[in-house]
């Protein structure tokens, strides 16, 4: 997996709460095999008219916005399936990270998977983001944030800065791209011998 | 010194921890792992690119349902796309000794209606697929949850979840639903009492005596929509109607009543602590139907479409009325005013035998309004033949339903069946969202009981009031 450290990019704000992964990548994008190439479809039924061409109305479509690269949302991003489609789409667009007050948990967990990461700050702070986010664009300039995921820090060049917790584990596995089942294989012995202990407890017949 | 209460989801955690390495999340060993057409073909293409296999072939178990069509299955699949999906499935399956249940085979069915129907789910164990609404297999007992592809794969490969433990949730549901009012509108209440995101991080234990009082089928369809109120799974202790359910299914152990002197030390210890209670009482649910486009979004059928100038919360205000907009709806309106275009009764929510009884009942002996066009769709090819048996499909089809091969069908509309933009549907599903059945396309959520009295009458109607002929 490709590592996270920092990143610094241009913030797309999109004023919208419990946005679903079905917004996210609309189901008739999911018959693809491959994990690439969902970007073009990423919001597709919001981002389209049904003529085809561009919804002017849409967030993603302010051309100052393009080439975003941090989306910012309201509280529970993400709820709804466990399509990682979701994930991909997203990341195949050009989003690295994804700044809400809340997630929901399948869709944060999906994200880490795929070298994204899910801030959470609180509703104050993410209504900060927004008020700048716009007063930034009203002056016709693109409204950029770094997300420092060594010091665990989203800043602007304007004083905003604020800390953001992540587990440990997580951040390890982003900061140096590990793969995640060649690390669980590492525990190879122990998988093997909680297979085999449990032949023999009690509960381990709940297979046979 | 005593061991500690536990609760449920302690038991079954601390059961399956594999390890917990210092500074990794720790690894949780998963018993049972469903797979189906459309969350799987990235991960299996993962194992063949690391050269690595299925540790436990015998524990997975797949069938496609998603995307396939539901209606003659002699006929070749017509989208080119959804063919090669399932196709994938086969070759998957075949190339990696993994049980399908493919098209075709009798068994064959939605997912979840599938796995505690042949006895694969069962209490104590840890089942994941790719799915959100795998909660629904936590009803028997089992700590059920759906995961991304990616975990799939880490799952395929190693038998293994990486896991934080997620804290836990007692909701408690006190004295005995009303008649009419079933499972589905009880969880739809408690969603709109928790919110969308009430359940975030929490695994959801429902107890009281409401809950005790339900049968194993109702009990599926509360867990089932744990996921819209955001927990991460939803359970209910074992108990008789666990056991009576499970006894002769195919894949139970053979020493059946051993197993059941095993069940019955899960539930949780007397004084077991939970990280959050709330206690709600079953007489105060009245069938429910939701106006807006999340399942939180739910009011009685004796109330109105709501006003979002009402609420509190300004995120809540502006979801609420861009929901109106999507759904057409006007504050005020009575929510029996509302007419339908489509009702739809199926999904993981509400496609078995029980549910397909319930709606039968209310459609027996009448007509299906002219404005409506109504489908049932059975869970499993299990379900379509008790169904059948039954003279159901008679019932059902004399009224004017369409009736089906088993699927998810229009519950995600990713096969043909789909709303037109603008359609009205009362559906029996878990999900209201835009586009959810078909874009432009408008949902309200139901119980299966409650969306046969609107295909008959042509908009919604309060069950407690219906002729039954
Ligand atoms: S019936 Fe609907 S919710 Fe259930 S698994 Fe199928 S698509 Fe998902």
């Amino acid at each position: 997996m490709q590592p996270f450290v920092t990143h610094t990019g241009t913030v797309a704000p999109l004023d919208r709460a419990n946005v679903d992964t079905d917004q996210i990548i609309p189901k008739q994008f999911l018959k693809r095999i491959e994990r690439t190439g969902f970007g073009q479809f990423l919001f597709f039924d919001w981002r389209y008219l049904p003529d085809g061409s561009p919804n002017p109305a849409f967030e993603l479509n302010v051309p100052r916005r393009a080439g975003s690269s941090i989306l910012l949302a309201r509280k529970n991003f993400g709820c709804g399936s466990s399509r990682e489609h979701a994930p991909w789409a997203l990341s195949d667009y050009g989003f690295r990270v994804v700044i809400a007050p809340t997630f929901a948990d399948i869709f944060f967990a999906n994200c880490f998977q795929n070298a994204m990461l899910p801030v959470k700050l609180s509703e104050q702070d993410v209504d900060e983001l927004f008020r700048r986010a716009a007063a930034a664009e009203a002056c016709g300039t693109p409204y950029q944030l770094t997300v420092d995921l060594v010091g665990c820090e989203v800043r602007d060049d304007d004083g905003f800065t604020r800390p953001f917790s992540v587990d440990g584990f997580r951040r390890t596995c982003l900061l140096e791209g590990l793969d995640h089942i060649a690390l669980t294989l590492q525990h190879l012995d122990q998988i093997t011998a909680w297979e085999n202990s449990h032949q023999l407890a009690p509960l381990k017949a709940l297979d046979e | 010194m005593p061991a500690p209460a536990r609760t449920l989801l302690d038991k079954i955690w601390d059961h399956h921890l594999v390890c917990a390495p210092d500074g990794e999340q720790p690894l949780l060993y998963i018993d049972r792992h469903l797979v189906h057409e459309v969350t799987s073909p990235q991960a299996f293409e993962g194992l063949r690119v690391a050269g690595r296999r299925v540790r436990r072939p015998e524990a997975t178990f797949a069938t496609p349902d998603h995307n396939i069509p539901t209606t003659d299955r002699r006929l070749p699949i017509a989208d080119p796309i959804s063919k090669q999906q399932i196709d994938t499935l086969r070759s998957n399956c075949r190339d990696f000794g993994i049980r399908l249940f493919d098209l075709g085979d009798a068994d064959q069915g939605i997912v979840h209606v599938i796995g505690p129907e042949l006895g694969i789910t069962q209490p104590g164990m840890t089942i994941v697929c790719g799915d959100s609404h795998t909660a629904t297999h936590g009803a028997m007992g089992a700590l059920a949850f759906g995961i991304g592809t990616s975990e799939v794969e880490h799952v395929l490969a190693t038998q293994t979840l990486r896991q934080s433990k997620p804290r836990s949730f007692e909701v408690r549901v006190d004295g005995a639903l009303h008649p009419g009012i079933t499972a589905k509108d009880l969880v739809l209440y408690l969603i709109g009492r928790l919110s969308t995101e009430g359940g975030t991080g929490y695994v959801i234990e429902y107890t009281g005596p409401c809950i005790r009082r339900l049968g194993m089928e109702e009990r599926m369809t509360v867990c089932n929509m744990s996921i819209e109120a955001g927990a991460r799974a939803g359970m209910i202790a074992p108990d008789q109607v666990t056991y009576d359910y499970l006894r002769g299914r195919d894949l139970v152990p053979k020493d059946f009543d051993a197993a059941v002197s095993r069940w019955e030390t899960l539930p949780g210890d007397p004084g077991a602590v939970f990280d959050r209670v709330e206690v709600f009482s079953g007489g105060d649910v009245v069938p429910q139907v939701t106006w807006g486009t999340n399942p939180a979004q739910v009011v009685g059928i004796d109330a109105t479409v709501p006003d979002p100038s009402r609420l509190a919360d300004p995120s809540d205000r502006a979801s609420a009325a861009r929901a109106l907009e999507y759904m057409g709806l006007t504050s005020g309106t009575p929510i029996e005013a509302i007419l339908l275009d489509r009702v739809f009764i199926g999904s993981c929510t509400n496609s078995r035998i029980e549910d397909l009884r319930a709606a039968a009942r209310v459609v027996r002996g009448q007509r299906v309004a002219a404005s409506v066009r109504a489908m049932v769709v059975p869970g499993s090819g299990r379900v379509k033949r008790q169904a059948e048996a039954e003279g159901l499909d008679r019932v059902f089809t004399d009224a004017g339903f369409e009736w089906r091969e088993a699927g998810c069908s229009m519950c995600l509309g990713m096969n043909p069946d789909t709303l037109a933009p603008g359609e009205r549907c009362a559906s029996t599903s878990n999900r209201n969202f835009e586009g959810r059945q078909g874009k432009g396309g408008r949902t309200h959520l139901v119980s299966p009981a409650m969306a046969a009295a609107a295909a008959v009458a042509g908009h919604f109607t309060d069950i407690r009031q219906w002729r039954y002929l």
